[in-house]
């Protein structure tokens, strides 16, 4: 029973790592990726080949399947995004991405084509998954409490605004979309080594439509929205047993309810903090709302 | 050989033209892209299979039920994911949240109660050929090619010549000024709305006929997306054109190359276009509104 729940909350964190990357580029930019389980698969399958075929140390493998998906995610985004492309097409070229990644995936002689990868190294457990989600959801508050992060908000929020008052839209973006896409490598990575065998029916939009909804759920603009989201999601599902298809249909019902009904989502531009809790239980220090 | 791939381009071209239509008609007129648009083909499709086979009534009831009841499913899906938001003056991002999740709900919907079976129409059309100038067509294909021909030259006449259809190109402008000039732009939008169902309708019919009827089919209209966007967002010719170029080009690239490289084509033939000219061909949507 103990293993199970250390099964959930592992899966959980692993999520939680790729949604919260997510929720740096779509949270503070406005721009939707169709087309993250790319970038997961790219991180999962370099690190797993760098370890199974050239038994590297697992830590290295980590950050070159990190790095290779951040890379992937410059190389992307530096044509689409110079081009400022509309949000929808944005999200269609996105979609086109990551088909493509699935198509080379299963024809690459290196990853062995449908089959997929067996036997990987099992080397991902509790206490590597909570330091390196730790570490991810530090590093995004720091880089959204900076400059760069002021900046995002302003472009998400009227981006001619802002590009009047000399932000670069450009290469506000561009780092954005390539911390995002490092997250998820790194994610990847850390689920490979964690189930120990991948292959490319893995990694279909069904990932990147739970990640979406993470964050559309939890709230964007926020952190630790789509945290909580990630993890009730997982969380929840897996607690009640719910087959598969019943989840996607909740999820895309979900989606459209909170676009009706709380499109600020979860915790909507707000974090999670003490004051919070105390707002809802009316004990806020200042009354009135908080 | 030549001839042959060009008439089998022409056709599936044609549907896809029949699809764009429908995208950009939405487009023109609300700004977004309407990514459920595909899960109403689907259900078109079903409709005129379970009408067709399973209650056993000729193909054209059966074509006129799922015109019907596409449109009203396009309507309803309006009424309920999108007005409020249109109500509430949301952006644009919003609309494509809502449209992402009525898509994931539709599409798994069908895959939760009527299942993952894949239905097939009778092959009555799809088996007998016509010989031309050497090549040989279906009875379908020439079916698919002057149906849509019919539906295109019938809409494209109610745009430029009935009082509605002045004001839905009024509308494609400038919705607050067209219903200043006491258009009910509630109603107009609904309209607008029940046209790009019935295009779905017909569409949905021909796709079924052609390939199977199955859940995610909806896939295929990503195809008709992407020829909207090549021809332009929001304009009716470009559509057309953009449906018959991707149709003709896609199947001389599957002919002479490969099928398997068939859909990243199209995918990078949009980005390449798109880098190029952003608003298309015909398009004249540029920037996003703010």
């Amino acid at each position: 029973m103990l293993e199970y729940i250390f099964g959930v909350i592992s899966l959980g964190l692993i999520y939680v790592i790729a949604t919260t990357g997510l929720a740096v580029f779509t949270g503070f930019t406005g721009l939707f990726s169709l087309g993250h389980a790319a970038f997961f698969a790219i991180g999962a399958y370099t690190a797993a080949i760098l370890t199974y075929f050239y038994g590297w140390n697992f830590y290295l493998a980590l950050a070159a399947g990190a790095a290779a998906g951040g890379l992937v995610g410059f190389l992307i985004g530096y044509p689409t995004l110079k081009a400022k492309l509309r949000t929808d097409y944005f999200a269609i070229a996105t979609l086109g991405f990551g088909e493509a990644i699935r198509v080379l995936l299963e024809n690459l002689p290196i990853t062995q084509g449908a089959r997929g990868l067996p036997g990987i190294r099992g080397e991902t457990n509790l206490p590597v998954l909570l330091v390196s989600a730790a570490l991810v959801i530090w590093l995004a508050r720091n880089l959204i409490r900076s400059r760069h992060g002021r900046a995002a908000v302003a472009i998400r929020e009227d981006f001619v605004a802002a590009e009047m008052m000399g932000v670069d839209i450009f290469i506000g973006r561009l780092r954005s979309l390539t911390f995002s896409a490092a997250c998820a490598g790194l994610a990847g990575g850390l689920f490979a080594h964690y189930f120990c065998f991948i292959q490319p029916s893995m990694f279909t939009s069904y990932m990147s439509t739970q990640m979406t909804a993470a964050v559309v759920a939890g709230g964007m603009g926020s952190i630790s929205g789509p945290v909580v989201a990630t993890l009730i999601f997982i969380g929840i599902p897996e607690a009640l047993r719910v087959a598969n298809i019943w989840r996607l249909v909740a999820y895309g019902l979900l989606l459209v309810l909170i676009m009706v009904f709380r499109p600020q989502g979860l915790m909507g531009y707000r974090e999670f903090s003490l004051d919070l809790v105390k707002g809802w239980f009316g004990l806020a220090r200042k009354g009135g709302k908080a | 050989m030549f001839l042959q791939t060009l008439l089998t381009g022409l056709a599936i071209g044609g549907i896809y033209a029949l699809m764009a239509v429908g995208y950009s008609l939405v487009f023109s007129i609300l700004n977004f892209s309407n990514f459920a648009y595909g899960s109403i083909i689907m259900l078109g499709s079903y409709i005129s299979y379970f009408t067709m086979v399973k209650l056993g009534m000729p193909i054209g009831l059966a074509v006129v039920l799922s015109i019907v009841g596409a449109a009203l499913l396009c309507w309803l899906n309006e009424r309920l994911a999108y007005s409020p938001l249109r109500k509430r003056r949301a952006s644009s991002l919003f609309f494509m949240i809502s449209a992402m999740g009525t898509a994931i709900f539709l599409e798994n919907l069908v895959y939760a109660i009527v299942g993952a079976h894949f239905y097939a129409f009778p092959e009555v059309f799809t088996k007998t050929n016509l010989t031309f100038l050497g090549a040989s067509i279906s009875v379908l294909d020439v079916f698919a090619i002057v149906f849509s021909s019919i539906t295109i030259y019938a809409l494209h006449t109610f745009l430029q010549k009935s009082r509605t259809g002045i004001a839905i190109r009024a509308a494609s402008y400038d919705i607050s000024v067209c219903s200043l000039n006491g258009v009910n732009d509630g109603a107009l939008i609904g309209l607008v709305f029940m046209l790009a169902g019935g295009l779905a309708g017909v569409s949905g019919t021909f796709l079924g006929m052609k390939y199977i009827v199955y859940p995610t089919m909806g896939w295929i209209t990503n195809k008709a997306y992407i020829a909207a966007v090549i021809g332009g967002l929001g304009s009716l010719p470009g559509a057309v054109v953009g449906g018959i170029l991707l149709g003709v080009l896609e199947t001389f690239v599957s002919a002479y190359v490969s099928s398997v490289v068939r859909d990243v084509f199209s995918f990078s033939l949009l980005v390449l276009l798109l880098l190029v000219m952003p608003t298309g061909l015909f398009g004249r949507f540029l920037e996003e509104k703010v």
